[in-house]
């Protein structure tokens, strides 16, 4: 870094091998800390309350009330499963930041089935069909960039990120198509009367289902990642195609299929979505998750069962700071705001975790 | 009409020229800035912020200085990106962060802000004024050239935009030069191609990186700040910005990372943008369908690019890996 060549520099960088598990997460809980530290002081400043209660605020946002822990783990779980989706992908190297677009293509499809084909058949079949549609459709959709990745190695970050906004466009059309009431622009809930195509509820809770769902992918998604020979196919096209093209691997077969697997699971969201959650589809159904998923599985190394950790600390500072921006009255962005400060230091700390600074010995040539 | 659509479509196209020529200088020293989206947001609200205080301390509007009601909003814009320029240098370049991930955090961090001060600028300062609105100092960012009145299509095609419109032609151009013509553009263009062999031959990579970086923050947040003083007239609306972020870094691929392509590229994209506009007869939801034109469009170059493989036509080779001087 520093070029004077007479003078030994301040420091220098140096990569470690390899940390102890402790070490490494004491790290990042420090990082965590330093971030709640300077987002707490940020609210104080804006709202003129002490640190404290400004944490006691949002812990009663996330948690304060049944249904609102029940609200939390619902986004937690949506969150999470975009998140599964990603990683896959991300762990061969291949930036799918598209995901925003598979989650609603794979709801459009929902919608589609449920709106064309309810109450035209037994409903346990219908939802059967939701399923493969949602999951067909956005596995289709990420196929198209994985495709062309394969074949002209064509930018896979650029191509994903322009699906998203081509998907969009494609659900406000579709939402002006099915428009219900006619003239108000959007879909409305769909079979309101007759829950055709509805997911079902486990007992009373709304939620449960899809949380089960999640989770039973979160396991699926680790033991596929870690244990099964696919996992371990497309961790070796992460690490160096060149070596994978040696052994013997077919890259671009390991590539579309991967690809295959992270659209159906965001069809999978868009199915619990739009079938299992909203039962209506707009522009704003995915919700900037398969951005915020990135972070989420990027956080986690890829790990899915850390990846449950780390989706639980957005979606609580996403609570905890909506709560805060409606108690003190500010706008509701301010969730954004601390996430994005949370997530500067949870990045900068990884530095720390994979180089050592070597300060320069204690020489007599102190500045 | 052909005159309105022009000029309609070149006001939708500096936002995007700015983001995308800075996106370009960042991108050909080999970072992928995807908090673009999140830049302009900030340089936007920068401007705003500033320009609010300029105006709330004007005892009437009639008294405001047209230096000061432009260079405040402009120095407090350049301040606020170039601050979101050195994060993201600072994660990227120092501490060898995941450009991706960094850049998609500045977006939601860069969106947040500018929508959270959007929103509560009123009540953070405890004004009585209902909503921003910042006609006064908008009025000296919207002046015209002279005779853009009285010399029909001419004048309306060439002459009626606010001087950041002009800048932004001119920023482009000058780009475009520095790439390709000096030696500073030379040193940049191989920091971004082989970083390793850059640094071999003596140049500083990190400093080429921060540079680049830095300045194409600021350059982008001017189309956030063109945006709402010039073609929103002062007036901040929560997510008014919109998706143009992410359209101006399509625009950098559909102009093969050339930013003088970029002046009428951007117009272009502009034009499709607004086109629904412009057809009779469209139904709601199919104007729904033209609005995805520029993304489709830029899909199509993307693939025709990678599918002719020729060497001239591709992103920096680099482009979104960090460098570390003892990884080889």
């Amino acid at each position: 870094m520093n070029k004077t060549k007479t003078h030994e520099p301040l420091f220098h960088i140096a990569k470690r091998d390899s940390l102890p598990v402790y070490k490494s997460w004491a790290i990042r809980g420090m990082a965590i800390l330093a971030a709640l530290i300077v987002a707490g002081v940020i609210t104080m400043l804006l709202t003129g309350e002490n640190p404290i209660q400004v944490y006691a605020t949002m812990f009663k946002g996330a948690f304060g009330t049944s249904r609102r822990i029940w609200s939390l783990l619902q986004s937690l779980a949506m969150l999470l499963c975009v998140a599964l989706a990603v990683t896959p992908a991300f762990k061969m190297r291949f930036w799918n930041i598209g995901a925003e677009g598979q989650v609603l293509i794979g709801g459009l499809a929902t919608a589609a089935c449920m709106i064309t084909l309810g109450n035209k058949m037994p409903n346990a079949l219908l939802i059967l069909v939701m399923i493969a549609a949602s999951m067909a459709a956005a596995a289709i959709w990420a196929l198209i960039p994985a495709f062309f990745k394969a074949k002209f190695n064509t930018n896979e970050t650029l191509f994903t990120l322009m699906m998203n906004y081509v998907a969009i466009q494609l659900v406000s059309y579709f939402e002006k198509l099915w428009e219900n009431p006619k003239g108000s622009s959007n879909i409305g809930i769909i079979n309101q009367s007759t829950h055709a195509g509805w997911l079902p509820t486990i007992g009373k809770f709304d939620y449960l289902l899809n949380i089960i769902v999640v989770l039973a992918l979160a396991v699926f998604m680790y033991i596929y990642l870690k244990y099964s020979k696919h996992g371990y196919e497309l961790t070796v096209v992460g690490e160096s195609e060149n070596t994978a093209r040696y052994i013997g691997l077919n890259v671009k077969k390991v590539i579309m299929r991967t690809m295959i697997l992270s659209g159906a699971i965001c069809g999978i969201a868009g199915l619990l979505l739009v079938g299992g959650t909203n039962h209506t589809i707009t522009t704003t159904t995915a919700g900037g998750r398969g951005f915020t998923a990135i972070m989420v599985s990027w956080l986690a190394k890829f790990n899915p069962i850390i990846m449950i950790l780390t989706a639980f600390l957005i979606t609580f500072l996403q609570a905890g700071a909506g709560e805060i921006s409606t108690v003190f009255g500010l706008n509701e962005s301010f969730s954004d705001i601390i996430t994005g400060i949370i997530i500067f230091f949870i990045i900068g700390c990884e530095f720390f975790i994979n180089y050592k600074l070597h300060f320069r010995s204690s020489h007599k040539e102190v500045k | 009409m052909l005159a309105t659509l022009i000029q309609r479509a070149v006001m939708q196209g500096i936002p995007l020229l700015f983001g995308s020529t800075g996106e370009i200088l960042t991108e050909k020293s080999g970072n992928l800035n995807l908090g673009i989206p999140g830049i302009m947001y900030v340089g936007g609200i920068s401007g705003v912020i500033g320009a609010f205080f300029y105006e709330g301390s004007l005892a009437a509007p009639e008294d405001a200085n047209p230096f000061l009601a432009i260079s405040i909003p402009l120095l407090c814009s350049i301040l606020g990106s170039l601050i979101m320029g050195l994060i993201y240098c600072f994660l990227t370049v120092t501490l060898r962060a995941n450009q991706n991930v960094t850049g998609l955090a500045i977006t939601t961090f860069g969106v947040g802000f500018g929508n959270f001060f959007g929103g509560s600028l009123i009540k953070l300062v405890d004004t009585d004024i209902p909503s921003i609105s910042l006609t006064t100092t908008s009025n000296f960012f919207r002046t015209t050239l002279p005779f853009a009145d009285s010399t029909g299509w001419f004048g309306k095609i060439f002459l009626s935009y606010g001087f950041l419109a002009y800048a932004a032609i001119i920023i482009a151009l000058g780009c475009s030069f520095f790439l390709n013509r000096t030696r500073g553009g030379l040193h940049l263009r191989a920091v971004g191609e082989n970083p390793a062999t850059a640094d071999a031959a003596g140049i500083s990579v990190t400093k080429t990186k921060y540079l680049a970086t830095c300045i194409g923050s600021v350059i982008a947040g001017l189309g956030g700040l063109y945006y709402v003083m010039d073609y929103a007239n002062g007036v901040w609306s929560n997510d008014g910005f919109g998706d143009r972020g992410w359209l101006a870094i399509a625009l950098v691929i559909f102009v093969i990372w050339k930013p003088k392509f970029g002046i009428l590229g951007s117009i272009l994209f502009g034009g499709l943008y607004i086109i629904y506009l412009f057809i009779p007869g469209l139904a709601l939801r199919t104007q729904e369908l033209f609005k995805m034109l520029p993304y489709v469009v830029t899909i199509i170059v993307l693939i025709i690019v990678s599918a002719r493989n020729k060497k001239e036509n591709q992103g920096p080779q680099s482009l979104g890996l960090s460098y570390f001087r003892e990884e080889r």
